[in-house]
């Protein structure tokens, strides 16, 4: 339980600035998501947050008090890794007993506490295994195990999904999601996945370059991105974008423009609002739907979401629409132009 | 000539090889050992096996304080062994994890001081040894081994202390753990494998030194082994008592194969599979 605040948090190794001037404010239980591509900064701001690095500007806040100088286990969090670090030469029981014993726990209440984790997580008949004969999801169940039994205020994932295959990696997410009811524990939780985000997340943190490009809900960032960075990032496959210029007689406030539009929002072969012509280069089978690429001329290819198997001939010529209600319009600078401004 | 043949051919060579390259290490040991057997008149008549003839084994111990003589040098041995491997094992820490002004310059001086050939730094160590009032004692042993034991215990295990997630020891910091207790509790264990390694080298260095042992010994009660292996006399200045320096020779020779034969399972064994991802 705590409240966390970050006030112009700033960190650089030497003369690189890895993360510039974040200002956030996560509610006490909340669950938030850093999300970004590689080399945004995610990861070092959560360890930030974690006390494994120390602000170069700026202060971190738990529940109103300044933690900079605190270390981990005095700010009371504990963090579940990408590679699970497990400690190799201690049983499953002993792995999730480490950090009690260091904190001088009761023996008693340590033991119950170590028992309740791994009834939760149900490693009760694997606690006299070492690390190596456990498979991957049981490793990554066993370092969140450890966190839970520290009882911490404040829990960080730094993307403990990504060493797991696809299938593992959906139950594991909806454990998470469960575990995140059931604990009274505020969240971070970094990853580079953005399906993992928009489902785990009270509210996305999406990260670019050290810096936050925008702050909301999953649906609020799907529906209002505030700039093109993050309506590229978030939806899959991602944000189309087109060059687009002001009809004769509008009084332009801003100069170059793009329009961007959803894959899924695309109709194919029917005209809307307005319509592109283009040829098709491929088309992606997924069963339920298909995705579509079409030519342009543009650098990039438009990709359409189409519902079902789209039966298209290759280099066949097709008629795009684009419904004028599904389009974003972003200026010069990447910013989202408000859909008042020419509504 | 066919395929079967010449891949026949080159497997009878491989094993007259092996055969040569075993019978070049074995043999002078082979030969201790009967020479040791054989009482003085039969030393230079060639017996590939004598009836085995303890006599000269008798005697090693009798004519000197050959077991005091065993006795200093598992002391000294030891005392290198635990030494260098704690000091090591913290200096490596420091060396391996901790991100400070000068840290190559540093490790490539610990290197430097292994290139200075004993003779160059016998005298400056006499001197030291005087000084500390360390003369004819086994800690001036102790202490002037460990200018060679030192730096590749702390080369070796820095290598393996950096070969270490480095997510083992933040998840450490994590759970509440001091750099002691992460020293003594996460990487001690883990490193097991590299001490066993660099424990053995260092007690058979220190085992088997002898220049500093006959410069910092004068009396018989305080020799190393191969020491007193090489004052071993006969009854005059013309006569080397083979029997009992081979005899000796195979009775210190003996320890060192052992403690080779039980830890070399150990030695090879990955302790840290399972920590990260696999």
């Amino acid at each position: 339980m705590a409240r966390i605040e970050l006030a112009g948090v700033g960190k650089r190794f030497g003369s690189v600035e890895t993360i510039r001037d974040v200002n956030l404010d996560l509610h006490d239980r909340e669950f938030v998501v850093f999300v970004g591509p590689s080399g945004c900064g995610k990861s070092t701001l959560l360890r930030l947050v974690a006390g494994l690095e120390d602000v170069s500007a700026g202060e971190i806040r738990f529940d109103g008090e300044v933690v900079n100088e605190l270390t981990p286990p005095e700010r009371g969090i504990a963090m579940v890794f990408q590679s699970y670090a497990l400690y190799p030469h201690m049983s499953v029981y002993e792995n999730m007993m480490f950090g009690l014993k260091l904190a001088k726990t009761d023996r008693a209440a340590a033991e119950r506490r170590v028992r309740e984790a791994a009834r939760i997580l149900q490693l009760d008949r694997l606690l006299d295994r070492k690390p190596r004969e456990l498979s991957g999801g049981q490793r990554q169940r066993v370092a969140i195990g450890r966190a839970i039994t520290r009882d911490p205020r404040v829990f960080l994932f730094d993307e403990p999904l990504s060493n797991l295959d696809a299938a593992l990696r959906v139950q594991m997410r909806i454990e998470i999601a469960k575990l995140h009811r059931r604990l009274d524990a505020t969240m971070i939780y970094v990853t580079h996945d953005q399906v993992e985000a928009m489902t785990l997340a009270d509210r996305i943190v999406v990260l670019d370059a050290g810096e936050v490009r925008q702050v909301g809900t999953p649906i609020e960032l799907y529906q209002h991105p505030a700039n093109r960075f993050v309506a590229g990032f978030i939806g899959s496959p991602k944000m189309n974008f087109l060059p687009a210029t002001y009809p004769k007689g509008i009084a332009i406030p801003h100069e170059a423009v793009e329009v961007g539009v959803r894959p899924e929002h695309l109709r194919l072969g029917e005209p809307a609002d307005a319509s592109v012509e283009g040829r098709v280069l491929a088309v992606e089978r997924l069963g339920a739907e298909s995705w579509v690429y079409v030519d342009l001329g543009l650098d990039d290819p438009l990709v359409v979401k189409h519902a079902g198997m789209a039966d298209l001939p290759p280099e066949g010529a097709v008629t795009v629409g684009l419904p004028a209600e599904a389009c974003y319009l972003f200026d010069g600078q990447g910013r989202s132009l408000p859909r008042a401004a020419f509504g | 000539m066919s395929r079967r043949t010449r891949r026949r051919l080159g497997r009878v060579g491989f094993y007259l090889l092996m055969a040569l390259i075993v019978l070049y290490a074995v043999f002078p040991f082979y030969w201790a050992i009967v020479s040791s057997f054989k009482p003085g008149s039969e030393m230079f008549r060639i017996d590939f096996f004598p009836p085995p003839n303890l006599a000269n084994y008798y005697a090693v111990f009798a004519e000197q304080p050959f077991g005091r003589n065993i006795l200093n040098s598992l002391i000294v041995a030891s005392a290198v062994v635990v030494l260098s491997l704690a000091l090591g094992l913290l200096a490596a820490f420091a060396l391996g994890r901790i991100r400070f002004r000068g840290r190559s310059l540093l490790l490539f001086t610990i290197l430097g001081v292994s290139m200075f050939p004993q003779v160059a730094v016998l005298s400056g160590m006499f001197e030291l040894v005087r000084a500390l009032g360390l003369y004819n004692r086994l800690p001036s042993l102790v202490l002037s081994y460990l200018i060679f034991t030192l730096p590749f215990t702390v080369w070796v295990l820095t290598t393996f202390i950096r070969a270490l997630p480095k997510e083992l020891e933040e998840a450490a910091i994590v759970d509440g753990a001091k750099p002691f207790t992460i020293v003594t509790r996460v990487f001690l264990p883990l490193l097991g494998p590299a001490l066993i390694t660099t424990g053995l080298l260092a007690f058979i260095a220190a085992w088997n030194e002898f220049l500093f042992a006959l410069t910092f010994t004068l009396s018989g009660e305080q020799r190393t082994v191969p020491v007193a292996i090489a004052l071993i006399s006969g009854a005059s200045a013309y006569e080397l008592p083979w029997g009992n320096i081979m005899a000796a020779s195979v009775v210190v020779t003996v320890p060192l194969i052992v403690l080779v034969l039980i830890f070399q399972r150990r030695i090879v064994s990955g302790l840290t599979a399972g920590a990260v991802k696999g």
